[in-house]
């Protein structure tokens, strides 16, 4: 009884600890059957490719990615690993990448800022020379920086894809400040615009959602996918989605590798020690 | 217990070092010939599984100093650089951040348990009273770990909590200023905070040598409650206790590795995955889990003084415990009132932990309309936490203090061999009893 309880105490703390929710009002994200869920996913190389596409020629507009360096495109288990190259520096498609870029730097020679093609070893680079600007750029709103936005929001990569494509049509009675959009995953609060003439409506709480700064970017075939993928909104919103969550925890792979090779040694050595307790204690009653 | 020594030098050169350093015999003593209770269960094993993850938070922090920036500029991207470049920095990270939640997992459990057998009365109380300090510089350490990464959740929670010591009239704002390094959290208060995050699981090691120096004193207590009376009721420390607390750190162990290798994000706050900014205060500032029943103690009382005082206060109980517990039983195995009673704690201390994770006015039960009583609807989470409180408190200043004198308890054993233990021998009595032999 009592030993009943305190497993079902502690799972019930566990629980307690996860979802830590605000009353966030947004819509719950999609359920999205990405490759890398459960024990042994991975991801899915082509998609990391068409989602860093989908980053480059849309979103590196407005978001830096400061963590993330070109060479990281070639790590194991990253977009354009090739087993070749062993060191991604060497991979020629990363320097091709890489090279398409330009970076600042400095003239050695001169002093004079300049730019130059980017290399593996650099960084992506930022859009904005400094916050002031970006903002200055953006009505007024931060781009945040997407290195580790698939886990610095609750939903992580379903949330993104869903947020991406989230831009529906206002509700009926619901008034868009200008320079906002409404979207109906980001969590916000519309009170602000929420009006209603109809007496009935008038109690009714505001729809989920939030008011959002950034304009809807994506749309059908605005990116044209090399591998032959039907360009969609909602595809190029999954895969650059799957590209966020690979740029936040590249060592995903290594972990849950190392992680299987842990768990066989840990049970077995459990069992192991739970025979020589058996065989220690055989002859003594406790 | 503390009987003579029984050990014997087997050769020169430990016979030459024993009379000039016993150290060979002082562990001999401890964990080898000591003799434990036989009766012990899987709940004792505890104390050994505590002794394993302070030794994994100090080597797997010790690792992560090595690579970690102390400055408010720097502090999130070198996280980020351990995670990306270092070698298994993701590894020696994600054990140290989520060994610290099975390090409390494990502490509640072993405190739960000296709560339950009655541990913590005569002749016990310094090993109890040593055992709250460990629990306090727990407290304390982790929350200055927290506030390393410098995400916003170390940031807003920092700003919180040491803004409660700012509460208390007179002393408060001196405190604060003194703990902040400033007027507000800041490069200095990182750099304090990491170095006395640094020092403290140091100072619990201090504090555990003595925790098992006052145990090695007294002796074990047993779920009996009841002293060893000879021979019969003890078993030497090896192999019997070493086997058996080694299978119950392996077992502990897989669940740390499931949460290491396969969620380990799922007992952190998405929001400590942003980079500090003073300027934008997340919605919902929560604390780590094993802090969340602290938290809805705090917000449960309407004045901030009082809450401090109540969230301290909390604590502050468990110090006056064996002066609290009239009862002359020592187990609850034998008090089925007081049984009853601690389950209910158990109920109240895991209602306080959802309360904390909660926002205070939002409704327990949804959609249910009633009334309000003082500031708030009497369905909502700070109600159902002041409840909470009021219990917690009432069975640790009104319920034990009570029960002892009022209470019938079962008869207690006259040993603990003489009762039918739950596990006989598997062999018949007689047949090899070697095992005793080898140790
Ligand atoms: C025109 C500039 C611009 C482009 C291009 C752009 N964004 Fe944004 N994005 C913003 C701004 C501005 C914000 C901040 C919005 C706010 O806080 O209201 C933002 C916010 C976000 C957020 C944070 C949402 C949240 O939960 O807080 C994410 C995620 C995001 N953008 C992803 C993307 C992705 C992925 C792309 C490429 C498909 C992209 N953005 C393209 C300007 C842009
Ligand atoms: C870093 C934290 C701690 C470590 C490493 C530690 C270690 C140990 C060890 C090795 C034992 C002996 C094995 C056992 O009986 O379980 C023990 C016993 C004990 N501990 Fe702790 N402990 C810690 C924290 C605490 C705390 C926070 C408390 C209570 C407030 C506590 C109370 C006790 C008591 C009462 C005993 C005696 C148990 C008995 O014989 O019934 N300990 N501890």
């Amino acid at each position: 009884m009592l030993r009943k309880l305190t497993v079902i105490a502690a799972a019930a703390m566990t629980l307690a600890a996860g979802p830590a929710l605000a009353a966030s009002h947004a819509e719950e994200p999609h359920d999205i059957a990405y490759s890398f869920e459960g024990p042994f996913g991975k991801f899915d190389q082509a998609q990391l490719q068409r989602g860093y596409k989908v980053y480059r020629e849309v979103c590196s507009a407005c978001h830096s990615m400061k963590f993330v360096s070109f060479r990281n495109l070639g790590d194991k288990g990253g977009p354009f690993y090739d087993p070749k190259y062993p060191n991604p520096n060497d991979n020629p498609v990363v320097k091709a990448l890489a090279a398409d870029i330009q970076v600042p730097d400095i003239d050695t020679e001169t002093g004079d800022a300049i730019t130059r093609p980017a290399t593996p070893a650099d960084r992506f680079p930022h859009p904005y020379p400094n916050d002031y600007a970006a903002r200055a750029g953006n009505g007024g709103a931060l781009p945040p920086d997407l290195s580790v936005i698939a886990k610095g929001r609750e939903g992580g990569p379903e949330y993104l894809a869903s947020y991406l494509t989230g831009y529906l049509a206002p509700p009926k009675g619901l008034t868009v400040p200008a320079g906002q959009y409404y979207n109906a995953f980001f969590p916000g609060d519309l009170s602000s615009g929420w009006q209603t003439d109809r007496a009935e409506d008038k109690k009714d709480p505001p729809p989920h959602g939030g008011f959002v700064a950034m304009p809807p970017q994506l749309a059908d075939d605005k990116v044209s996918f090399d591998d032959g993928t039907k360009s969609t909104a909602h595809q190029q919103a999954v895969d650059v989605a799957a590209f966020l969550m690979w740029a936040a925890e590249p060592k995903m792979e290594q972990r849950k590798e190392t992680g299987f090779a842990v768990m066989i040694y840990l049970v077995l050595f459990a069992g192991l020690l739970y025979a020589s307790y058996r065989r220690v204690w055989r002859n003594e009653s406790h | 217990m503390s009987g003579h020594s029984t050990y014997e030098p087997k050769n020169g050169f430990s016979r030459w070092l024993d009379q000039r350093l016993p150290v060979t015999r002082l562990v001999w003593d401890s964990f080898v010939d000591y003799p434990t209770p036989r009766n012990l269960n899987y709940w004792w094993t505890f104390g050994g599984i505590l002794s394993l993850m302070l030794g994994v938070q100090i080597v797997s922090g010790i690792v992560l100093a090595m690579h970690y920036t102390p400055s408010a500029s720097g502090a999130f991207a070198s996280v980020e650089h351990i995670m990306r470049d270092v070698n298994y920095g993701w590894l020696i990270r994600y054990t140290h951040a989520n060994g610290a939640s099975m390090f409390f997992m494990a502490v509640y459990i072993h405190m739960l348990r000296g709560l339950y057998y009655g541990s913590f009365k005569p002749p016990r109380e310094v090993l109890w009273l040593l055992g709250c300090v460990i629990y306090g510089l727990m407290m304390a350490t982790a929350f200055m770990g927290y506030v390393l990464p410098w995400g916003q959740m170390s940031f807003h929670g920092a700003v919180v909590i040491t803004n409660i010591i700012g509460a208390i009239p007179v002393i408060g704002g001196p405190i604060l200023t003194w703990l902040q390094g400033g007027f507000a959290v800041d490069n200095a208060t990182l750099n304090r905070f990491f170095s006395l995050h640094y020092l403290l699981p140091f100072m619990i090691a201090g504090v555990v040598v003595l925790h098992v120096w006052a145990l090695h004193v007294v002796g074990q207590n047993n779920p009996t409650g009841i002293d060893p009376k000879s021979k019969v009721d003890t078993l030497p420390f090896t192999p019997y206790a070493t086997v058996k607390d080694g299978f119950a750190m392996s077992v502990f162990l897989i669940l740390f590795a499931v949460f290491v290798f396969y969620m380990p994000n799922s007992l952190g706050h998405a929001d400590n995955y942003i980079e500090a900014n003073p300027l934008v205060t997340p919605q919902h500032i929560v604390p780590e889990w094993y802090f969340l029943p602290f938290y809805a103690i705090l917000r449960a009382v309407p004045d901030k003084v009082m809450g401090v005082v109540a969230m301290f206060g909390s604590i502050g109980v468990l110090f006056a415990l064996p002066w609290l517990d009239t009862s002359k039983v020592r187990s609850m195995r034998y008090r089925p009132m007081a049984k009853l009673y601690f389950i209910i704690l158990l109920v109240v201390c895991v209602t306080l932990g959802f309360c904390g994770a909660k926002l205070p006015d939002d409704q327990v039960i949804p959609g249910l309309e009633t009334f309000k009583v003082m500031d708030s609807d009497l369905n909502s989470f700070v109600w159902l936490s002041r409840l909470a409180t009021l219990y917690y408190f009432a069975y640790f200043l009104i319920i034990t203090p009570l029960l002892g004198l009022i209470e019938t308890p079962k008869p207690t054993p006259e040993t603990i061999a003489s009762p039918a233990l739950s596990h006989p021998p598997t062999t018949p009595a007689g047949a090899a009893a070697d095992a005793e032999k080898k140790g």
